[in-house]
Protein backbone atom coordinates (compact mmCIF):
# COMPACT_ATOMS: atom_id res chain seq x y z
CA UNK A 1 0.00 0.00 0.00
CA UNK A 2 1.71 2.95 -0.95
CA UNK A 3 0.91 6.44 0.48
CA UNK A 4 2.73 9.53 0.66
CA UNK A 5 4.79 9.62 3.57
CA UNK A 6 4.50 13.58 4.20
CA UNK A 7 0.89 12.90 4.72
CA UNK A 8 1.37 11.26 7.73
CA UNK A 9 2.44 14.38 10.01
CA UNK A 10 -0.73 16.01 8.97
CA UNK A 11 -3.51 13.56 10.38
CA UNK A 12 -1.46 12.46 13.60
CA UNK A 13 -1.26 15.71 14.87
CA UNK A 14 -1.32 15.75 19.09
CA UNK A 15 -2.26 18.42 21.02
CA UNK A 16 0.40 18.82 24.11
CA UNK A 17 -2.42 20.07 26.56
CA UNK A 18 -2.66 17.09 28.40
CA UNK A 19 -3.55 19.05 31.33
CA UNK A 20 -5.53 21.76 30.18
CA UNK A 21 -7.50 19.24 28.28
CA UNK A 22 -7.71 17.04 31.51
CA UNK A 23 -8.99 20.16 33.60
CA UNK A 24 -11.97 21.13 31.13
CA UNK A 25 -12.96 17.31 31.04
CA UNK A 26 -13.26 17.51 35.17
CA UNK A 27 -14.59 20.76 35.20
CA UNK A 28 -17.33 19.38 32.75
CA UNK A 29 -18.18 16.55 34.83
CA UNK A 30 -18.13 18.53 37.72
CA UNK A 31 -20.55 20.80 36.49
CA UNK A 32 -22.89 17.66 35.70
CA UNK A 33 -22.69 16.94 38.91
CA UNK A 34 -23.21 19.99 40.89
CA UNK A 35 -26.09 22.37 40.17
CA UNK A 36 -24.60 25.17 42.37
CA UNK A 37 -21.66 27.02 40.81
CA UNK A 38 -20.32 27.54 44.41
CA UNK A 39 -20.65 24.17 44.97
CA UNK A 40 -18.16 23.66 41.77
CA UNK A 41 -16.01 26.12 42.72
CA UNK A 42 -15.73 25.27 46.66
CA UNK A 43 -14.93 21.63 44.98
CA UNK A 44 -12.21 23.14 42.56
CA UNK A 45 -10.36 24.69 45.42
CA UNK A 46 -10.21 21.90 47.42
CA UNK A 47 -9.02 19.75 45.19
CA UNK A 48 -6.46 22.66 44.26
CA UNK A 49 -5.59 22.42 47.94
CA UNK A 50 -4.33 18.97 47.87
CA UNK A 51 -2.60 19.15 44.70
CA UNK A 52 -0.81 22.54 46.04
CA UNK A 53 0.07 20.43 48.82
CA UNK A 54 2.08 18.46 47.03
CA UNK A 55 3.39 20.72 43.99
CA UNK A 56 5.03 22.62 46.26
CA UNK A 57 7.20 19.91 46.96
CA UNK A 58 8.32 19.23 43.37
CA UNK A 59 8.32 22.87 42.81
CA UNK A 60 11.22 23.57 45.63
CA UNK A 61 12.81 20.55 43.83
CA UNK A 62 13.16 22.04 40.69
CA UNK A 63 13.18 25.54 41.53
CA UNK A 64 16.15 25.95 44.72
CA UNK A 65 14.61 28.89 45.41
CA UNK A 66 16.28 30.83 48.47
CA UNK A 67 14.83 32.00 51.34
CA UNK A 68 12.55 34.78 51.39
CA UNK A 69 12.08 37.63 53.16
CA UNK A 70 8.84 39.56 52.45
CA UNK A 71 5.87 38.77 50.92
CA UNK A 72 6.36 40.49 48.07
CA UNK A 73 9.75 38.50 47.34
CA UNK A 74 7.51 35.66 47.60
CA UNK A 75 4.66 37.06 45.08
CA UNK A 76 7.43 37.51 42.52
CA UNK A 77 8.30 33.98 43.14
CA UNK A 78 5.02 32.57 42.32
CA UNK A 79 4.40 34.84 39.40
CA UNK A 80 7.89 34.13 37.81
CA UNK A 81 9.31 31.16 38.71
CA UNK A 82 5.98 28.85 39.92
CA UNK A 83 4.05 30.01 37.08
CA UNK A 84 6.19 30.07 34.12
CA UNK A 85 7.48 27.01 35.19
CA UNK A 86 3.94 25.15 35.50
CA UNK A 87 1.96 26.79 33.05
CA UNK A 88 4.33 28.72 30.78
CA UNK A 89 3.42 31.98 31.74
CA UNK A 90 4.25 35.01 34.03
CA UNK A 91 1.82 37.19 35.54
CA UNK A 92 2.24 40.51 36.55
CA UNK A 93 2.28 41.33 40.48
CA UNK A 94 1.30 44.61 42.08
CA UNK A 95 0.62 45.51 45.70
CA UNK A 96 -2.42 46.47 46.90
CA UNK A 97 -2.06 47.40 50.10
CA UNK A 98 0.66 49.90 52.30
CA UNK A 99 1.22 46.50 54.92
CA UNK A 100 1.88 44.61 51.71
CA UNK A 101 0.49 41.56 52.34
CA UNK A 102 -1.97 41.62 49.86
CA UNK A 103 -1.13 41.11 46.69
CA UNK A 104 -2.20 40.31 42.71
CA UNK A 105 -1.56 38.43 40.11
CA UNK A 106 -2.46 39.56 37.31
CA UNK A 107 -2.96 37.28 33.69
CA UNK A 108 -3.57 38.59 30.48
CA UNK A 109 -3.67 34.95 29.10
CA UNK A 110 -4.79 32.06 30.89
CA UNK A 111 -3.59 28.55 29.32
CA UNK A 112 -6.04 26.92 31.88
CA UNK A 113 -8.81 28.69 29.82
CA UNK A 114 -7.35 28.38 26.65
CA UNK A 115 -10.29 25.99 24.97
CA UNK A 116 -13.29 27.86 26.88
CA UNK A 117 -14.49 31.22 24.90
CA UNK A 118 -16.84 31.23 27.12
CA UNK A 119 -18.78 29.94 30.54
CA UNK A 120 -21.47 27.47 29.46
CA UNK A 121 -25.18 29.04 29.76
CA UNK A 122 -26.63 29.23 33.40
CA UNK A 123 -23.25 28.83 35.04
CA UNK A 124 -22.18 32.92 35.29
CA UNK A 125 -21.03 32.67 38.99
CA UNK A 126 -18.49 29.40 37.77
CA UNK A 127 -14.59 30.26 38.51
CA UNK A 128 -13.26 28.27 35.90
CA UNK A 129 -9.83 27.90 37.09
CA UNK A 130 -10.72 27.86 40.53
CA UNK A 131 -8.23 24.93 41.15
CA UNK A 132 -5.08 27.42 41.08
CA UNK A 133 -6.40 29.36 43.61
CA UNK A 134 -6.28 25.95 45.68
CA UNK A 135 -2.79 25.16 44.84
CA UNK A 136 -1.42 28.79 45.53
CA UNK A 137 -3.19 28.52 48.72
CA UNK A 138 -2.14 24.67 49.43
CA UNK A 139 1.85 25.64 48.64
CA UNK A 140 1.64 28.61 51.01
CA UNK A 141 0.41 26.93 54.07
CA UNK A 142 2.58 24.18 53.45
CA UNK A 143 5.84 26.36 53.88
CA UNK A 144 3.74 27.97 56.95
CA UNK A 145 2.45 31.29 55.12
CA UNK A 146 -1.11 30.79 55.83
CA UNK A 147 -3.24 32.96 53.28
CA UNK A 148 -6.61 33.62 51.08
CA UNK A 149 -6.52 33.42 47.42
CA UNK A 150 -9.38 34.01 45.08
CA UNK A 151 -9.96 35.28 41.90
CA UNK A 152 -10.86 39.35 41.99
CA UNK A 153 -11.29 39.82 38.55
CA UNK A 154 -11.65 36.79 35.68
CA UNK A 155 -11.46 37.09 31.69
CA UNK A 156 -14.20 34.63 30.98
CA UNK A 157 -16.74 36.57 33.52
CA UNK A 158 -16.17 39.48 31.10
CA UNK A 159 -13.50 41.36 32.83
CA UNK A 160 -10.05 42.62 30.75
CA UNK A 161 -7.90 40.18 32.33
CA UNK A 162 -7.94 37.38 35.08
CA UNK A 163 -6.71 38.64 38.47
CA UNK A 164 -6.40 37.05 41.39
CA UNK A 165 -5.47 37.85 44.72
CA UNK A 166 -3.27 36.66 47.32
CA UNK A 167 -3.73 38.00 51.17
CA UNK A 168 -1.07 37.01 53.64
CA UNK A 169 -2.15 36.11 57.05
CA UNK A 170 0.45 36.26 59.40
CA UNK A 171 1.52 39.77 60.56
CA UNK A 172 4.80 40.63 58.74
CA UNK A 173 6.57 41.03 62.04
CA UNK A 174 5.09 37.86 63.34
CA UNK A 175 7.12 36.54 59.79
CA UNK A 176 10.61 38.21 60.83
CA UNK A 177 10.51 37.23 64.16
CA UNK A 178 9.76 33.21 63.23
CA UNK A 179 12.53 33.77 60.87
CA UNK A 180 14.87 34.76 63.74
CA UNK A 181 14.59 31.83 65.47
CA UNK B 1 8.65 17.30 33.03
CA UNK B 2 6.79 20.42 35.32
CA UNK B 3 4.18 20.23 33.56
CA UNK B 4 3.68 15.99 33.91
CA UNK B 5 4.19 17.09 37.69
CA UNK B 6 0.90 18.99 37.26
CA UNK B 7 -0.91 16.33 35.36
CA UNK B 8 0.18 13.48 37.74
CA UNK B 9 -1.16 15.16 40.66
CA UNK B 10 -4.56 16.88 38.97
CA UNK B 11 -5.11 12.54 37.91
CA UNK B 12 -4.12 11.11 41.28
CA UNK B 13 -6.70 14.39 43.37
CA UNK B 14 -9.40 13.12 40.17
CA UNK B 15 -9.11 9.29 41.47
CA UNK B 16 -9.87 10.23 44.81
CA UNK B 17 -12.21 12.87 44.21
CA UNK B 18 -14.52 10.69 42.37
CA UNK B 19 -14.10 7.98 45.21
CA UNK B 20 -14.58 10.45 48.15
CA UNK B 21 -17.85 11.26 47.03
CA UNK B 22 -18.90 7.80 46.45
CA UNK B 23 -20.24 5.14 48.04
CA UNK B 24 -18.91 1.83 49.23
CA UNK B 25 -20.23 -1.39 47.21
CA UNK B 26 -19.21 -2.96 43.62
CA UNK B 27 -22.37 -0.60 41.61
CA UNK B 28 -20.20 2.20 42.68
CA UNK B 29 -17.31 1.24 42.13
CA UNK B 30 -18.11 0.74 38.69
CA UNK B 31 -19.87 4.01 38.02
CA UNK B 32 -17.18 5.75 39.30
CA UNK B 33 -14.60 3.83 37.13
CA UNK B 34 -16.72 4.79 34.14
CA UNK B 35 -16.86 8.56 35.13
CA UNK B 36 -13.24 8.26 34.92
CA UNK B 37 -13.43 6.39 31.74
CA UNK B 38 -15.58 9.27 30.23
CA UNK B 39 -13.03 11.90 31.54
CA UNK B 40 -10.38 10.16 30.14
CA UNK B 41 -12.63 9.67 26.55
CA UNK B 42 -13.34 13.44 25.98
CA UNK B 43 -9.36 14.07 26.60
CA UNK B 44 -8.38 11.50 24.45
CA UNK B 45 -10.62 12.74 21.55
CA UNK B 46 -9.18 16.82 22.23
CA UNK B 47 -5.64 15.16 22.12
CA UNK B 48 -6.43 14.03 18.64
CA UNK B 49 -8.03 16.93 16.61
CA UNK B 50 -10.81 15.66 14.53
CA UNK B 51 -10.04 18.15 11.48
CA UNK B 52 -6.74 16.13 10.86
CA UNK B 53 -8.40 13.16 10.61
CA UNK B 54 -10.45 13.44 7.56
CA UNK B 55 -7.74 12.55 5.14
CA UNK B 56 -7.36 9.16 7.10
CA UNK B 57 -10.79 8.07 6.79
CA UNK B 58 -11.13 8.81 3.44
CA UNK B 59 -7.93 6.42 2.97
CA UNK B 60 -9.81 3.90 4.76
CA UNK B 61 -12.97 3.80 2.68
CA UNK B 62 -11.18 3.94 -0.94
CA UNK B 63 -9.81 0.59 0.42
CA UNK B 64 -12.26 -2.44 0.22
CA UNK B 65 -9.98 -5.35 1.14
CA UNK B 66 -10.32 -6.27 4.53
CA UNK B 67 -6.35 -6.60 4.90
CA UNK B 68 -5.83 -3.07 3.22
CA UNK B 69 -7.84 -2.59 6.27
CA UNK B 70 -6.19 -4.18 9.37
CA UNK B 71 -3.33 -2.86 8.03
CA UNK B 72 -4.28 0.85 8.31
CA UNK B 73 -5.66 -0.44 11.25
CA UNK B 74 -2.53 -1.90 12.76
CA UNK B 75 -0.35 1.49 11.62
CA UNK B 76 -3.28 3.77 14.13
CA UNK B 77 -2.40 0.75 16.89
CA UNK B 78 1.88 2.02 15.83
CA UNK B 79 1.14 5.54 15.92
CA UNK B 80 -1.14 4.78 19.45
CA UNK B 81 1.76 2.90 21.18
CA UNK B 82 4.76 5.23 19.76
CA UNK B 83 3.54 9.38 18.79
CA UNK B 84 0.78 9.30 20.92
CA UNK B 85 2.28 7.28 24.57
CA UNK B 86 5.19 9.49 23.97
CA UNK B 87 3.43 12.71 23.39
CA UNK B 88 1.57 11.93 26.86
CA UNK B 89 3.52 9.19 29.27
CA UNK B 90 6.89 9.97 27.76
CA UNK B 91 7.70 7.13 26.74
CA UNK B 92 6.81 4.53 24.14
CA UNK B 93 4.92 1.35 25.10
CA UNK B 94 7.09 -1.90 25.63
CA UNK B 95 5.21 -4.26 23.26
CA UNK B 96 2.37 -4.63 21.56
CA UNK B 97 0.80 -7.84 20.37
CA UNK B 98 -1.98 -8.81 18.21
CA UNK B 99 -4.68 -11.59 16.76
CA UNK B 100 -4.77 -9.99 13.70
CA UNK B 101 -8.46 -9.87 14.37
CA UNK B 102 -9.28 -6.83 15.91
CA UNK B 103 -7.37 -7.29 19.37
CA UNK B 104 -4.64 -5.45 20.39
CA UNK B 105 -2.68 -5.64 23.88
CA UNK B 106 -0.55 -2.57 24.83
CA UNK B 107 1.98 -3.13 27.25
CA UNK B 108 3.89 -0.84 28.88
CA UNK B 109 6.27 -1.66 31.86
CA UNK B 110 6.87 1.24 33.60
CA UNK B 111 3.30 3.20 33.41
CA UNK B 112 3.81 6.26 34.70
CA UNK B 113 0.30 6.53 36.38
CA UNK B 114 1.36 3.48 38.77
CA UNK B 115 5.16 4.38 38.99
CA UNK B 116 4.81 5.99 42.42
CA UNK B 117 2.08 3.64 43.71
CA UNK B 118 4.37 0.58 44.34
CA UNK B 119 6.44 -1.76 42.83
CA UNK B 120 4.92 -5.45 42.68
CA UNK B 121 1.34 -6.20 44.13
CA UNK B 122 0.99 -3.60 46.80
CA UNK B 123 -2.08 -2.08 46.45
CA UNK B 124 -2.73 -3.81 43.23
CA UNK B 125 -6.44 -3.60 44.22
CA UNK B 126 -6.64 0.04 43.67
CA UNK B 127 -4.77 -0.12 40.30
CA UNK B 128 -8.11 -0.41 38.02
CA UNK B 129 -9.05 3.07 39.60
CA UNK B 130 -5.71 4.62 37.98
CA UNK B 131 -5.99 2.92 34.95
CA UNK B 132 -9.58 3.95 34.21
CA UNK B 133 -8.77 7.58 32.59
CA UNK B 134 -6.15 6.48 30.69
CA UNK B 135 -8.56 3.74 29.00
CA UNK B 136 -10.81 5.95 28.71
CA UNK B 137 -7.91 7.97 26.59
CA UNK B 138 -7.21 5.67 24.03
CA UNK B 139 -10.60 4.79 23.32
CA UNK B 140 -11.26 8.72 22.88
CA UNK B 141 -8.17 8.85 21.07
CA UNK B 142 -8.62 6.02 18.15
CA UNK B 143 -12.35 7.54 17.78
CA UNK B 144 -11.49 10.66 16.54
CA UNK B 145 -8.93 8.42 14.26
CA UNK B 146 -12.17 6.55 13.05
CA UNK B 147 -12.02 3.34 14.88
CA UNK B 148 -14.45 2.64 17.53
CA UNK B 149 -13.19 0.39 20.39
CA UNK B 150 -13.42 -0.89 24.14
CA UNK B 151 -10.44 -0.58 26.17
CA UNK B 152 -9.63 -2.48 29.40
CA UNK B 153 -6.55 -3.06 30.82
CA UNK B 154 -5.09 -5.25 34.03
CA UNK B 155 -2.23 -5.19 35.92
CA UNK B 156 -0.35 -8.48 37.52
CA UNK B 157 2.38 -6.38 39.01
CA UNK B 158 2.86 -2.60 39.30
CA UNK B 159 4.43 -0.58 37.77
CA UNK B 160 3.72 -3.04 34.41
CA UNK B 161 0.28 -2.77 33.30
CA UNK B 162 -1.78 -4.13 29.99
CA UNK B 163 -4.41 -2.51 28.00
CA UNK B 164 -6.28 -4.46 25.87
CA UNK B 165 -8.10 -2.92 23.15
CA UNK B 166 -10.96 -4.65 21.36
CA UNK B 167 -12.17 -2.88 17.53
CA UNK B 168 -15.48 -2.41 17.23
CA UNK B 169 -16.77 -3.45 13.67
CA UNK B 170 -18.98 -0.90 12.61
Amino acid sequence: MSRPASRRPEYHKINKDLFVLTYGALVAQLCKDYEKDEDVNKYLDKMGYGIGTRLVEDFLARSCVRRCHSYSEIADIIAQVAFKMYLGITPTVTCNNSSRNEFSLILDKNPMAEFVEELPAGRSSLCYCNLLCGIIRGALEMVHLPADVTFLQDRLKGDSVTEIGITFLKKQDEKKYRQKK
Amino acid sequence: MADEALFLLLHNEMVSGVYKSAEQGEVENGRCITKLENMGFRVGQGLIERKNTVLLLADLFRFTKDTARFKDELDIMKFICKDFWTTVFKKQIDNLRTNHQGIYVLQDNKFRLLTQMSAGKQYLEHASKYLAFTCGLIRGGLSNLGIKSIVTAEVSSMPACKFQVMIQKL
